[in-house]
């Protein structure tokens, strides 16, 4: 990996050391950053991306190593500090003041004063002579919350191009992007680039990375792996630097797929014509026993709303859903909960977990709101039950007693999916389940979900990494939209196939409303 | 459902409001507090045939001096998404410390001051408990009620008559202009919210109090100095208490430790009726003074009619129910639009 040097680094760091108690989560990491660059982090969740660009905005605090800045030897002690440096982030949530103006957000703490305070005047036209810079032709005065997320996050970018950023960062500013708008903003980027800026990117879309970065350094584990030029990086070299060996673990599930599946019978759940004004089209969907359904789709395509309404979550206005081939009334979780479904939420930290109790008491705390408080577990109960799941999942560390929020999320995972196979349900929803943990971590939970479905278990597996849902389920519905487009067996598409479905499938008529 | 069959509306009228009510969706509620203010005034003029006469509406200023100066401290608070619960006792107290020390014979040119930073300590208490110590301002300015009321009770248990010529002088005298008159106190009053309305509309101290209250996080992220801020409008709203204790002793001439008492929930709902949003973010000084002519009408109007006046908090209650759900309607429909 040699890269060339002959553009001397605007941002230097090296021997970059952040300890967490008991996690080393960056180990000694150089990482340079040249000025007219693009330049892409890459690692898996956890590979320390995140932490090292909390150490060069001024987050977190660096154990060892140096920061030098324009050649000078930094030590931000604040995210101001590291902005008066000339460093800018933009994150993936955009970190502006929803209740103001698109002027006023992007000049804010920097507005032209006149003789009688702020001039607003001045703060409107300057605002727009920053955005017409990056091609942005907008209503200043309109309320920044007016805006769709990508047109806020070119604002963002914007108001660092005030504070006259020699550095900026995107930290997965694409992920809630559509494609047009992905593209606007990396018109925006290239002239940036175009104008020395320097510009760091994380994005785990590849073909973004490979798209705009002129260079790629890689993570893992909180170790650096290297630092290449786009072009000597093939992107099977790029999975490889990125996952290591633990590639192997995932293949050798492949082959869930092919377990024939017996439709013939009473659905375990079936849903038709079920939907919410504005929510979902009603859409039909049946889950038979031992079944594993798929639902893809992109962000934002209607998943997560599709299986709350089959739990009961939210309120479906339109549809039937029977479970057992009985008809069944879904107003409230506890209508599915006294059914045997149980739903596992994609939003862990606010839905799932909490954080101040034991793994044990998390794990228990499904069964004992399906017994009733009044009919309490006894702790030998307790104990078996934890114990059973702590083996069967594989949870680290095993002790059942420390509070569930010093676990890694891959192990957080691990313990709600205990919560709620404890429950013994006949049909398990999960959303998102291996979103943002380690790869270790998610292949445990796939050959667990295929294990249970083995045994007879219903599943509706919801995942944004399209690869995951091809290889574990036996049946895909997809979803565009918020409109069912569709059903597709997986034995018969691949991942370019289902990506095409997803893309052109059905009617192309509309072309976003937005 | 039958279909309603309705005029097509004018489009470039339909268009214009439309998008005024997308670009400052925030002074809707103002709005609304203007417009039922001026059905208040109206009705009361139709039913009592006396009420719009300048002498009563000069009143209606001069008696609520106080409430309109705390408000304003209120509002700065509210916008950054925080609440003041000491207001009350803070005026008590500072009014009570005041009227003591000039009993004692001190001059008044150091009592003024003096009433001014004891509100601006109690304040500055609170902010730093919110700021540093990461207390919920509800429990951090809870704990400033108490302080405030329990130093009154200190200072002196029984009512203080003032006799200070100066401090008379702000209530007594009256600046006639044709049949209106304006006593020093509601000069005052107004100064501060004028003062208090630039503040929040072109200074940065003012923007950042917005700023603060659309998302703390941003706002530090973004670089303003969020921790200043904070403790500021605590120090601001406790020199507004100091400021409304002044005016209180002028008005009723005397300091009295029990002054005050449920006073910071009348602030709290006339800023909110005013149109200042309770989550914060959205807000402004002069709908606060909206707000607090509301609650100055409600009690006038009561009293004309010589009902209990337990009704006004009946009604000022009812008011305020509607004023936040009207509020959670812009701000779900604002919300929508994203």
């Amino acid at each position: 990996m040699t890269v060339d040097t002959d553009v001397r680094p605007l941002v230097s760091m090296r021997g970059i050391t952040i300890a967490f108690p008991g996690v080393l989560a960056l180990d000694g990491v150089d990482f340079f950053l040249r000025p007219g660059e693009v330049h892409s982090l890459m690692g898996e969740n956890g590979a320390g991306k995140s932490t090292l660009i909390k150490a060069l905005t001024g987050v977190y605090a660096i154990d060892a190593g140096t920061i030098e800045v324009a050649d000078e030897e930094r030590d931000f002690a604040s995210t101001a500090d590291a902005q008066a440096a000339g460093i800018s982030t933009v994150y993936q949530e955009v970190n502006l003041c929803a209740n103001l103006s698109v002027g006023e957000n992007v000049m804010l703490g920097h507005e032209p004063r006149g003789f009688a305070g702020i001039s607003w005047n001045a703060v409107h036209r300057e605002a727009a002579r920053h955005l017409a810079s990056l091609g942005l032709d907008l209503d200043t005065r309109s309320p920044l919350a007016s805006h769709s997320i990508a047109i806020q996050q070119l604002v963002a970018i914007s108001r660092a191009m005030v504070l006259d950023a020699k550095v900026l960062i995107l930290d997965e500013p694409t992920s809630s992007l559509d494609r047009g708008e992905v593209e606007q903003l990396f018109a925006v980027i290239r002239s940036l680039r175009d104008r020395g800026v320097a510009i760091l990117f994380v994005s785990h879309f590849l073909e973004q990375v490979y798209e705009i970065s002129d260079r790629i350094t890689v993570l893992r584990n909180g170790a650096l792996i290297g630092e290449y030029l786009v072009e000597d990086l093939p992107r099977e070299a790029l999975v490889t630097a990125m996952i290591g060996r633990e590639l192997d673990e995932l293949s050798a599930l492949s082959g869930a797929a092919e377990r024939a599946i017996d439709r013939t019978g009473t659905p375990v759940l079936s849903a038709e014509g079920v939907g919410r004004k504005g929510v979902l089209e009603p859409a039909d969907l049946d889950v038979f026993e031992g079944e594993v359904v798929g639902i893809a789709g992109l962000l934002g395509s209607g998943r997560t709303e599709m299986v709350r309404l089959l739990y009961g979550a939210d309120k479906a206005d339109a549809g039937q859903i029977s479970v057992g081939g009985e008809r069944a009334k879904m107003h409230a979780p506890r209508h599915a909960i006294d059914r045997g479904i149980a739903f596992s939420s994609e939003n862990r930290r606010a839905e799932g977990v909490v954080a101040e109790l034991s793994v044990a008491e998390n794990m228990i705390l499904g069964v004992q709101a399906q017994r009733g408080w009044m009919r309490r577990l006894s702790k030998a109960e307790q104990d078996a039950i934890v114990a059973e799941y702590m083996e069967a999942l594989g949870v680290r560390p095993a002790d059942p007693t420390v509070p569930i929020g010093t676990l890694s999320g891959g192990n957080q995972q691990k313990v709600l999916l205990a919560r709620w196979l404890a429950m013994q349900p006949r049909l398990l929803i999960l959303d998102e389940p291996t979103r943002g943990i380690d790869v270790g971590a998610k292949a445990d939970i796939q050959r667990k979900v295929a294990q249970l479905a083995a045994e007879g278990l219903s599943v509706v597996f919801i995942s944004s990494e399209l690869e995951e849902v091809l290889r574990i389920t036996q049946r895909l519905a997809v979803l565009r939209d918020r409109r069912k487009i569709g059903e597709l067996d997986p034995t018969e598409v691949d991942l370019d196939g289902l990506v095409d479905y997803i893309a052109n499938a059905g009617h192309t008529e509309r072309s976003a409303t937005r | 459902m039958t279909a309603v069959v309705t005029e097509t509306p004018e489009v470039s009228t339909m268009d214009r409001v439309r998008t005024f009510a997308a670009r400052r969706a925030s002074v809707l509620p103002t709005l609304a507090a203007i417009a039922i203010l001026i059905v208040l005034l109206i009705g009361a003029q139709v039913e009592f045939g006396n009420f719009l006469t300048p002498r009563n509406l000069s009143a209606l200023l001069l008696d609520h001096a106080y409430l309109l100066v705390l408000a304003v401290g209120m509002t700065f608070v509210i916008v950054t998404g925080g609440i003041d619960l000491s207001v009350g006792s803070v005026m008590a107290f500072t009014g009570i410390l005041g009227a003591q020390m000039l009993a004692s014979g001190i001059p008044v040119w150091i009592v003024v001051p003096v009433m001014l930073a004891g509100g601006a300590a109690i304040g500055t208490l609170i902010g730093v408990l919110v700021q540093y110590f990461n207390v919920q301002p509800f429990i951090a300015s809870l704990a400033g009620l108490f302080l405030g009321r329990g130093l009154a009770y200190v200072v002196s248990l029984s009512s203080i008559r003032v006799e200070n010529p100066p401090i008379l002088w702000l209530q007594q005298t009256r600046f006639l202009i044709g049949e209106w008159y304006i006593t020093p106190t509601g000069i005052i009053a107004l100064v501060v919210v004028a003062a208090g309305a630039i503040v929040m509309a072109v200074t940065r101290f003012g923007r950042t109090v917005y700023a603060i209250g659309g998302s703390e996080q941003s706002a530090r992220l973004m670089g303003l100095s969020v921790a200043r801020t904070k403790v500021m409008v605590y120090v601001i709203s406790g020199l507004c208490g100091g400021l409304a204790g002044l005016l209180l002793t002028a008005y009723s001439g005397a300091g009295y430790p029990r002054y005050g008492i449920g006073t910071e929930l009348d602030v709290i709902a006339c800023v909110v009726i005013g149109g200042t949003l309770l989550t914060g973010g959205r807000g402004y000084v002069l709908g606060s003074m909206v707000g607090v002519f509301v609650f100055a009408t409600i009690t006038t109007i009561i009293s004309f009619m010589g009902a209990e006046q337990a009704w006004t908090h009946i009604i000022v209650g009812a008011l305020l129910l509607l004023f936040i759900v009207v509020q959670r309607a812009i701000v779900a429909r604002s919300d929508r639009q994203t």
